[in-house]
């Protein structure tokens, strides 16, 4: 049986927005309706970090977020950051180092970096810890660690 | 100039084709001009980076704001989701299919099983005999039995729970040796291929030495983890053809294989590549094209499906595991006399490439050395495990592991230094391989030996906190319990296909007045996968025509095959077929300008961006002498002949080789069975480096696999049964486990016949790797280390 939609209005990239969705739905799920793909499905676990967003500054994996249970946070994704024309120094960054091959995790390696500069990162040791959480197949990891010590000024 | 172009996947301009699909974000096929990211209202034209240069990726820009479409991005209106059913058993009879109540569900489109393939009912790279759905036999945890097409992908998914299968459990055959003799489990046999290379005489009792050392090896199955899962999206066509969108290794060959199976005509099948979130090998195969193909015609309606994360693990091919058995024997001096093998790989339910696996791993088992005689017998066997087949480095890892794990031991049996024993028996051009080919090319075994273990060792330091100790934050290594050990492997594998395979690469240049000037478009439909390609189509065409905006046409089937993006073969095969054609290009300038301008087109040449007569008397730039004209050439390239392997096991198989070699540090707890890889120093022979900061990812990111291989990673399988579909059971390496990669030397030295000179460098990475962390651990808790990956238990107990 169709489960029945609820509204809730979320805050994406700055735009407030209200969205019917299924009361089960994960953030990440949510995101895509909203024509947000940028965001990677990887897992749906939580185990690989591809969906990592930010939610009032801090890293959430958005497909073990429960979307309901976030209306009225200001989310931020992969969209909210930079423009093509103007990409933000963490994005420079990425490409200058070029940490990426494949790309599919880059989204939300870019997305936990930023959160880990934000919530403060001294050495590369801790952005080794700090981006533990997301999983680059293609093995980007020296470059990434660099690409995101750049940005953080270290 | 402008830069960045947006071709939505499916507005293929070329053809007329109106569907639309993807978000409105650009495709994952499609890339764009190239030099640094200009405005694009820019009116001075930029130079792009050539050849030997740090272009910077055309798709790194959508890559890092999220526009880039992968597979699972794309979308069209109206479109259904597919879900497959699987089988819950290893190896079973079905007895029955009910698939009514699913169909009676609210929402369901269709529910299809074998009865509703129209043509052949097998598929296969290499071998068809892996049915489209199983429908009287199942012979693997996860063989397709039906699909779904719904309108919502929850919808698919209870619609397959409602089908009902009866089957008949049998005792599955999960164990390869025993499969060589046990009751045929297919049609076609338990046996994929068996096969033996001779080299020497090695029956005659001249061939023993005075030395010799034994050894049992084994390696686990390897999964390739891409991280965007697989998902196609097909489009039903006026004609009764399809329009496929697919994240794969080679549209080509899916085409071939997807049409056989609709009983279609190839052109009949229209396929573009949708944007592939890594491959590795895992996507050489068929998954779920064929399905996502016949839900498509069999609604009428697009139908997009796409795998979870656990069904990406049962969907697609993995690492054969393998037992190897190994005798190495050598003269006093430490000449290696002889090398006896024997090789059970699992190819698992169906064949996939697990002959050519076979093959290369028989080719490379005895190391890049000379060898007096070798008896190398290979088997790759049929069982109820999962298929598998392509994975980065294709064989020779598995070889590797145990032939250097041999070298060590044979070293220490001798009394003599296991680099000194690796030196006096390194292969050098000139020398021949174990199947007798001659190696012609470039070798430089010894010095990437030598120039490996000449770099300075990481400085031991003090033990620093938990993060970095074996173990990390959540087992940690006590300081006192940490041991530190270091170990050397060097592998080889061939580059391109091999055994008579006709292996070529497709590609079309064309030059056209844009609005700010000339622009080059190259269509070629070789697979971007993270490795570059389409930076290296890029810096070809800029250093063959002199010209800097570049098209990169959404690679399709609308040009010739490119072949595979696998056995490190595009930057020669595809990188060559860009260079041929823009010198075919080239040709029709030169042709252009004697008729206007009176040039001996023989006497012409392209100096950077100018067209130049070789006397000095002439000179134009290359904008100005295609201005308002048009020139295309489409060139197919093929590299040399090679042959099929005799019965001995002897022929000249292989293009060309290359090496790579690995020294890694490791600090051990011997008493909780943990690892940390702290360092791999490496040495790799490359030709020449087309793009040196994209040669160094490909480098890092082979060595991460490897280790993974090393110490971390394996489908667990148990009684035919994947134990640990997830990443939180099969764990690849994180940014904490990736140790520091240090470059000891890359050797450019051009190879012959390569592009440029220029050889693959995607596996190399990944063959010894493994290998030298094994030796490692071992030299850190001296005991033997006989199988990877290596397990706490393997260690402790």
């Amino acid at each position: 049986m169709p489960i029945e939609r609820i509204a809730v209005g979320l805050t994406v990239n700055g735009c407030a927005v209200e969205q019917w969705i299924d009361p089960c739905a994960m953030l990440l799920d949510v995101l895509h309706e909203l024509g947000l793909s940028g965001t990677k499905k990887g897992c749906e676990m939580g185990a690989c970090g591809a969906c990592t967003a930010l939610a009032d500054g801090r890293r959430i994996v958005s497909c073990l977020a429960l979307a309901a249970s976030y209306a009225g946070a200001a989310i931020t994704t992969i969209e909210g950051v930079g423009t093509p024309d103007e990409l933000h120094p963490l994005q420079e960054a990425f490409i200058d180092h070029d940490a990426l091959q494949c790309g599919y995790c880059t989204p939300g390696q870019i997305m936990s970096a930023l959160g880990l500069i934000a919530e403060g990162c001294c050495d590369r040791a801790t952005i080794r810890e700090g981006l533990s959480g997301n999983l680059c197949r293609c093995g980007a990891y020296p470059r990434i660690v660099a690409a995101v010590a750049e940005a953080a000024g270290l | 100039m402008s830069t960045t172009e947006t071709i939505a996947t499916g507005t293929d301009t070329t053809t007329g084709t109106e569907t639309t699909t993807g978000t409105e974000t650009t495709t994952g096929t499609e890339t764009t001009t190239g030099t640094e990211t200009t405005p694009a209202d820019s009116s001075e034209r930029t130079r792009g980076p050539r050849i030997g240069e740090n272009a910077p990726r055309p798709d790194g820009v959508p890559k890092v704001n999220g526009e880039f479409a992968f597979g699972n991005d794309m979308w069209i209106e109206g479109m259904l989701f597919g879900r497959t059913l699987r089988s819950p058993h290893p190896y079973a009879r079905i007895i029955s299919i009910d698939i009514s109540k699913a169909l009676a569900m609210h929402g369901v489109h269709a529910v299809i099983t074998a009865d509703d393939v129209p043509g052949q009912k097998l598929y296969g790279l290499e071998h068809k005999d892996q049915p489209v759905f199983a429908s009287e036999v199942v012979r693997f945890h996860g063989e397709p039995i039906a699909a779904v097409a719904a309108d919502h992908p929850e919808t698919a998914r209870r619609a397959c729970r409602a089908i009902e299968v009866e089957y008949d459990v049998h005792a599955p055959i999960v164990d390869a040796e025993l499969s060589i003799t046990a009751p045929p489990i297919h049609p076609d046999g338990n046996i994929f291929r068996h096969m033996f290379i001779r080299h020497g005489h090695p029956d005659s009792p001249e061939s023993e030495g005075v030395v010799a050392v034994e050894g049992d090896y084994e390696i686990g199955m390897q999964d390739q983890a891409f991280l965007g899962p697989e998902c196609a999206l097909g489009i039903p066509l006026e004609d009764g053809g399809i329009e496929l969108y697919v994240s794969t290794q080679w549209i080509h060959a899916d085409r071939e294989q997807t049409a056989a199976c609709l009983g279609l005509d190839p052109e009949q099948v229209r396929m573009t590549m949708a944007g592939v979130g890594g491959a590795f090998g895992g996507r050489e195969d068929i998954s779920l094209q064929i399905h996502t193909a016949l839900l498509t015609l069999h609604t009428g309606r697009p139908v997009k499906l796409q795998y979870s994360r656990e069904e990406s693990f049962f969907g697609h091919v993995h690492r054969h595991p393998a037992k190897m058995w190994y005798r190495h024997s050598a003269r006093a001096d430490g000449t290696l006399a002889k090398i006896e093998a024997r090789l059970v790989f699992d190819g698992g339910a169906y064949a996939s490439t697990s002959s050519a696996v076979l093959s290369n791993a028989s080719c490379f088992a005895h190391g890049p050395y000379n060898v007096e005689h070798a008896l190398i017998e290979g088997y790759s066997v049929r069982t109820n495990n999962p298929s598998c087949g392509a994975m980065r480095g294709f064989g020779a890892v598995q070889t590797c592991f145990a032939h250097e794990a041999q070298m060590d031991k044979l070293a220490a049996a001798l009394g003599i230094d296991s680099i000194d024993l690796r030196l006096k028996n390194a292969l050098k051009t000139g020398d021949r391989n174990i199947t007798g080919q001659l190696l012609s090319g470039v070798v430089p075994v010894a010095e990437l030996i030598e120039r490996c273990v000449a770099h300075p060792l990481p400085a031991m330091g003090e033990v620093g906190e938990m993060m970095g100790r074996p173990g990390g934050a959540g087992r940690t290594a006590d300081a006192h319990h940490i041991k530190r050990g270091f170990g050397f492997a060097i592998g080889w594998k061939n580059l391109m296909f091999s055994e008579g395979f006709d292996d070529y690469s497709t590609a079309r240049v064309r030059i056209d007045e844009g609005q700010n000037g000339p622009v080059v478009t190259v269509h070629c439909a070789c697979a971007e996968v993270g490795q570059g390609f389409v930076t290296l189509a890029q810096q070809i065409a800029r250093t063959v025509l002199g010209l800097d905006e570049i098209l990169l046409h959404p690679a399709d089937t609308q040009v010739g095959s490119a072949g595979s993006t696998s056995a490190s073969r595009q930057t020669w095969m595809s990188g060559g077929a860009v260079q041929q054609a823009c010198e075919a290009v080239r040709t029709q300038i030169f042709a252009s300008l004697a008729a206007t301008h009176g040039v001996d087109p023989e006497t012409l040449a392209i100096q950077d961006d100018h067209i130049v007569s070789v006397d000095g008397t002439f000179s134009i730039p290359v904008e100005d002498a295609v201005a308002n004209k048009t020139f295309e050439a489409t060139e197919v390239n093929r590299h040399v002949q090679t042959v099929r392997l005799d019965a001995d096991g002897q022929g000249d198989a292989h293009v060309s080789f290359a090496f790579a070699a690995h020294r890694a540090v490791v600090d051990v707890d011997e008493e909780l069975g943990l690892v940390r890889v702290i360092d791999i120093t490496t040495t790799q022979d490359v030709g020449k480096l087309l793009n040196p900061r994209q040669a160094l990812g490909q480098i890092e990111g082979g060595i991460a696999q490897g280790v993974g291989l090393a110490v971390m990673e394996e489908i667990i399988v148990t009684n035919g049964k994947v134990r640990n579909a997830s990443f939180t059971d099969y764990l690849i390496p994180t940014t904490l486990d990736m140790p520091t990669v240090t470059i000891a030397a890359l050797i450019e030295e051009p190879e012959p016949g390569a592009p440029f000179g220029a050889k693959g460098i995607g596996e190399p990475p990944t063959i010894a790797s493994t290998a030298a962390v094994a030796a490692a651990i071992r030299n850190a808790i001296g005991r033997d280390i006989t199988r990877v990956p290596v397990r706490p238990q393997d260690i402790c107990l």
